[in-house]
Parts: C-alpha cells; structure tokens; sequence
C-alpha cells in the first residue's frame, strides 16, 4: 500500500513538467501577446503609446526573449516558489490567485459532498427498486438535472430569491463582510451563503453519478456473491451495502480526479452569473487580456489539482478494492 | 414404500415457480413433487431449462423478479437445537422476511454453481465465513473466527489460518470450492443444497470435491439435494434421484432402481447417452432427439411427448399423467398407468 502511494508520488513531478510545456504552448498559442491586446485597448481608449515606450515594456516583461527562454524563466521562477506577477494587475500572481483558489476549493468540495451525498443514495434505491414510482420518479429528476444548464439554474434561484424574500444571493460575503479580514464572522458569513452555488455545481454532477451507480448496481445485484450472500440469511439492504454497492460506486471514486478541474471551468459561468470571486473568472480575464504568466500558473494549478485528486481517488479505490492494492 | 429411509425433512408439494414475463408467463417449475429424507442424498437430474435450479431457488426463496412461487408447498421440518421440531411451510414465508432470513444459511445453506463468482471479491473468505456465524450464532468475534478456521479444516482447506485472510481470487478452483463449501457448513445446516458445485472444475478436483461431500454428509447426518446435468456424478453419490423435465417431475426413485430398470423414456433416452467404456469404439452416441421447446411454447399433454419415441397418439398429446407409483419408482408416463392404476388397487 505504501508502495503504491510512493510509486504515485515518484510520477507527479514528470507529470507536472509535461503538463507545464503545454500549460506554456496553450498560453502562447494565441497570435500576439499582452502588449498586443494592451495597445489595443488603449487604443480604444483613445490613448496611443509610442513605438519606444512599446520595446521598452516588452523588454520590461522579457517578451522579446525567445519563447523556449521565456518558458525556461517561468518554470525556474515556479520551482523557486515565484508564481510571478501580473502584467494587467500589477501584482503578484500569488496574492491573486491565493483567496480565490481558496474560495474555489472549499466550494468544490462542498459541492462534491453534495452530489455524492445526494447521488449514491438515490441510484442505490433507484437500481434497488428497479422500475418502482421512485425509481422513475429519480429518473426523471435526474434527466431534468443533466438538462439544464447550471448558469440558468442559477438565474432562477436567484430570481425566486429576490422575488420572494427580497434577497441577494450573488457574491460569497454579505456586503459588509467583502472586504473585511479573514474572521470566524467572515468564515461563518461565507459558509451561510456558500452552499447555494455549491448546490447549483452540483446539480449536473449528481444527475451523472447517480446513473452511473444505478447501472452498476444493476449489474452487481445479479452476481452470484450477491445471491450467496442473500443465502446466508443477511438481511436485504445490509447485504446491498455491503457486497454490490462497495462494487457498484467505484467507477465514481475513480473520476474523483477529473472532477475538481471539470468543476473549476465548469463553474466560470455560474462563477460569473452570481458574481463568485472563484478562480474561473480570473483566468477567463486573464486569457482575455493575454495575461501569460497569470494564465499559465492558473492552469498549471489546474493541473496540480488533476493530479491530486486522482492520487486520491488511486488511494481511495486501493482502500476498496484488494485487487488494487495487491497489483 | 422406502421403509428404511429416514424421516422426511423436506417435502416439496406441487410447487410451482412461475414467472410472468411481457410476452406469457413462463412455467419454470409447474407442479413439483418429491421428498428429502434425513441423511440421505437426492440428486436432482434434468438438461439445462428444466427447472431444476429454480426448484432449488424456491426452496430457499431465493427466485429472482418476476419469478414467484405461485402455488404449492415446501414443508420444511425445522430442528434447531434438536429438541422442538417445527413445521415451516416456506412458500408461504415472505421472500427476505425474518424466518426465512433465519432458514437460509441456518438451517438450509447453498453450495452454489459458481465458487469464483459466489464470493465477493472484495472480502477475505474468512470474513465472509465469519459473517454467515455471527448471523445464526450468537458468538463472539473471536469464537466466530474460531469455528471459521475449524470449517476450513473440515473441508481440507491446507494451512487454513493463513487462508482465513485470503481474498478468493488468490486460491485456486479446487481451494475456493472447499472454501465455499466451508461457508456452507459454517452453521451446521441439515439441508445442503448443491446447485452443481462441481462444474466449474476439473475431473480430477470433481472427485475430489465429491468424496469430500460424501464423508461431510456421512459425518454430520445431514441431507443434501445435488443438482445436476451429470448422471454420472448422481450414480456416485446419491441415494434417490428425481428426474426433471420442463418443470415436471418425470421419474423418481432409488438411485439403483431408476439407474437399472430406467421406466420414463426420458430417463432412458437420458441413459442412453452416457458413453460407457463397454460399448464398441466408434459408434455414434444416441442422443435425446430434438431440442428442448421454446419455454412459452410448452406442448400440451406430456411436455416430452413431441420428442418421445414412444408416445401414444391420441393421449401423450392430450393429458399429462399423473405420477404414479410403479413398483419401488414413481412415474409420470401413460405407458406405466395401467401398472400403476393395478398397483394401487
């Protein structure tokens, strides 16, 4: 089992320098750079700049370097724990990205209890009680949770809130608490208005899973062992529990690792209807405005995150299964 | 008739398993009739499709949708602790009720067909053995375990404490029969159903598999119904045979008997089969003619009558005959009736 961590463990650090290369390709893909879309804003703005002024700030930020020195620069700085700084915000990366990632993090998780919390159950009965009303009865929620996208759900509420009780639910901190330090009032603050977007992330997710578990069920509850078991006098759902379902949620412990990154881009739109100062928005404007250096830590810690989540969900389905852990 | 066999422990009474699918209803099991006696062996013979594992379903209670026990009876004479007897008449037990909970694995436990498949691949064998103890027994943990080792000693399970935490896919076919024979056994059931435990193995460990189940039943007294498409494996250890076919009892009898003055023509065409080393080389096997009917479409009268070399015309295809008893045998054939009907007056 430790070896199996430690094997893991060894191969994060290759992954990291692959995903690093075309975290930079990805980010340098597009034509131009920032000074580009910089001219070109000001521009629009009715400022011009000189062409001086101009060779001036791209040595300034080493753009006339070559690419493959640029890149070089970056990933050294990263290993030094320097994420840089921002070309449009005039700040360091780190402190950008820091609460953000934060927020985004704990809304994640929260979501993902969420969608296992309210999937497994309901695609264990539903396989249970295969073609009952509640099976259909989840089913169809469940097609209505896939349908819909989340923004709009996000709309709704919102709307129903106002409408109904004359509340805002947009943002993650009551307007007195947005700027305010980090304190327990803050925490608590955030936790109350948190678990809505959470709920809203989770939606599609839940509908997902909860397919998944009830087409695997389906499948384990006709094996032989669970039949055996039934023979030895368990009781029905403990021996559900216990045998098929240990069986049946694997598939969903196994796209643990995806799921974080899927939610992180997934929630931009929700992000930007409810005005969450979540991560996806920054690196939206940050790709926008050709902010490289933001862009490119951003999506490395993206991949990071990827990374981490399938150790852990290695980890988690070792814990399950022998056969994993013996390999 | 059979005056020396034991009491009888299980009486199967006109079961039948039905199961109502879109397109009619499939008569899996359509009038049952047999009886298990103490501390012998009855072996249950029939190709694939004739009932023979559904009957054994029934028993336990274990038919899967839509499949249901329809009418019928299986009294059952309950003898936990050795002194009050009860009758229970399980098709009337609610499927996964609490008696029935209590009758599976306790007092009637399944040897099925598939060693591999039957344990969960996630658990070690002796937490599945443990598991089976802690639900008839009221023991501790430790004294669970205890008995779960004794088991796999009684099996010949070969350095059975470290296999206590061997998961079954790390034994080999021969090893995991024995372990699931073990957790069978763990509470001393004194019905045994063997649902062709032997097919998934090879000749060799099938013998040895097979001595093991007559010495278990010998020493424990218990009885087990054998399921199986192998005559010759009901030649080697049963005592009675039932001979099934599409849902119906066609021949039943001392295994002696039956085997030697064979009066169904199913059981002879069945017979007749086996290759045996007496006949010339290279002759052509006979083999039961046609194939066994699309189960919605059952002939009526005798269902074997269509492929029947005997069949009478005119009354094979009209009624299906009762079973009669024929000397030491009973069977379900007009071509025995009129000995019957003399018999019985």
């Amino acid at each position: 089992m430790h070896l199996f961590i430690l094997k893991r463990l060894l191969i994060a650090p290759f992954l990291l320098a692959i995903f690093s290369v075309i975290a930079f390709v990805l980010i340098q893909a597009p034509p131009g750079d920032f000074l580009t879309s910089y001219i070109a804003e000001l521009a629009q703005g009715g400022t011009s700049i000189g062409q001086e002024q101009i060779e001036a700030l791209r040595q300034q930020y080493g753009l006339d370097r070559p690419t493959y020195v640029q890149y070089f620069v970056w990933v050294g700085n990263l290993l030094q724990g320097d994420l840089g700084t921002s070309f449009e915000w005039r700040r360091s990366n780190a402190e950008l990205i820091g609460e953000r990632l934060a927020l985004t993090l704990t809304m994640t998780t929260i979501s993902l209890i969420f969608t296992w919390a309210i999937a497994i159950p309901a695609g264990i009965i539903s396989a249970v009680r295969q073609y009952s009303g509640i099976d259909y009865v989840i089913t169809v929620l469940n097609y209505i949770g896939l349908a819909t996208p989340n923004f709009l759900l996000a709309l709704l509420i919102m709307w129903f809130a106002f409408d109904q009780f004359g509340v805002t639910v947009t943002g993650l901190f009551s307007p007195e608490y947005v700027a305010a330090p980090w304190s327990l009032a803050r925490v608590a603050d955030m936790m109350s208005r948190i678990w809505l977007p959470a709920l809203v992330l989770a939606v599609a997710g839940t509908a997902e899973v909860a397919r998944v578990v009830r087409a695997n069920l389906l499948d384990e509850l006709d094996r032989p062992y669970t039949e055996m078991a039934r023979a030895k006098g368990l009781p029905e759902w403990r021996l559900v529990l216990k045998y098929p379902t240990r069986v049946a949620i694997a598939p969903v412990i196994s796209t643990l690792g995806w799921y974080i990154p899927r939610l992180l881009s997934g929630g931009l739109v929700v992000s930007v209807v409810m005005s969450l100062p979540t991560i996806g928005p920054l690196l939206l404007r940050s790709l926008i405005g050709q902010d490289m250096y933001l862009a490119g830590t951003i999506i490395l810690l993206y991949s990071v995150l990827t990374i981490v989540g399938t150790l852990l969900s290695d980890i988690l389905l070792a814990l399950l299964d022998p056969r994993i852990r013996t390999a | 008739m059979n005056e020396d066999r034991g009491d009888v422990v299980l009486s199967v009474r006109n079961l039948k398993t039905h199961f109502p699918t879109d397109d009619g209803v499939v008569k899996a099991v359509d009038g049952v009739t047999f009886d298990l006696h103490q501390g012998e062996v009855l072996g249950v013979v029939g190709e694939s499709g004739c009932g023979k594992s559904i009957t054994m379903k029934s028993v336990m209670q274990l038919v899967g949708k839509p499949g249901r026990i329809v009418d019928g009876q299986i009294l059952f004479k309950r003898n936990r602790d050795g002194t009050n007897t009860e009758e229970v008449d399980i098709a009337k037990l609610r499927t996964n009720g609490k008696k029935i909970r209590e009758i599976r694995g306790g007092d009637i436990a399944l040897i099925p067909q598939e060693p591999m498949a039957s344990f969960s691949p996630l658990h070690s064998i002796g937490s599945q053995i443990v598991e089976a103890v802690m639900l008839h027994q009221d023991v501790s943990k430790q004294e669970a375990k205890r008995i779960a080792i004794e088991k796999l000693n009684e099996v010949g399970m070969p350095s059975a404490e470290q296999r206590f935490d061997a998961y079954s896919w790390q034994l080999s076919g021969g090893l995991r029969q024995r372990a699931i024979i073990a957790l069978a056994l763990a509470c001393n059931p004194s019905i045994l159903i063997a649902d062709e435990p032997t097919t998934a193995i090879d000749v060799t460990t099938q013998a040895q598999i097979l001595e093991l189940l007559k010495r278990l039943q010998r020493e424990h007294g218990s009885s087990i119904l054998f399921i199986t498409h192998d005559l010759g494996v009901i030649a080697q250890l049963a005592d009675h045979v039932v001979v099934m076919y599409l849902g119906r009892v066609m021949e039943q009898g001392a295994v002696s008997d039956v085997f030697t003055h064979p009066r169904h023509p199913y059981t002879r065409a069945l017979l007749a089969s086996i290759p045996s080393l007496h006949s010339e080389p290279r002759i052509e096997l006979p083999t039961v003619a046609g194939g066994i009917p699309h189960p919605l479409q059952r002939p009526n009268g005798c269902p074997f009558h269509p492929r029947c070399p005997d069949a009478i015309p005119g009354t094979c295809d009209v009624a299906m005959p009762k079973l009669l008893d024929v000397e030491q045998s009973k069977v379900a054939c007009f071509l025995h009736h009129d000995e019957a009907e003399e018999a019985d007056a």
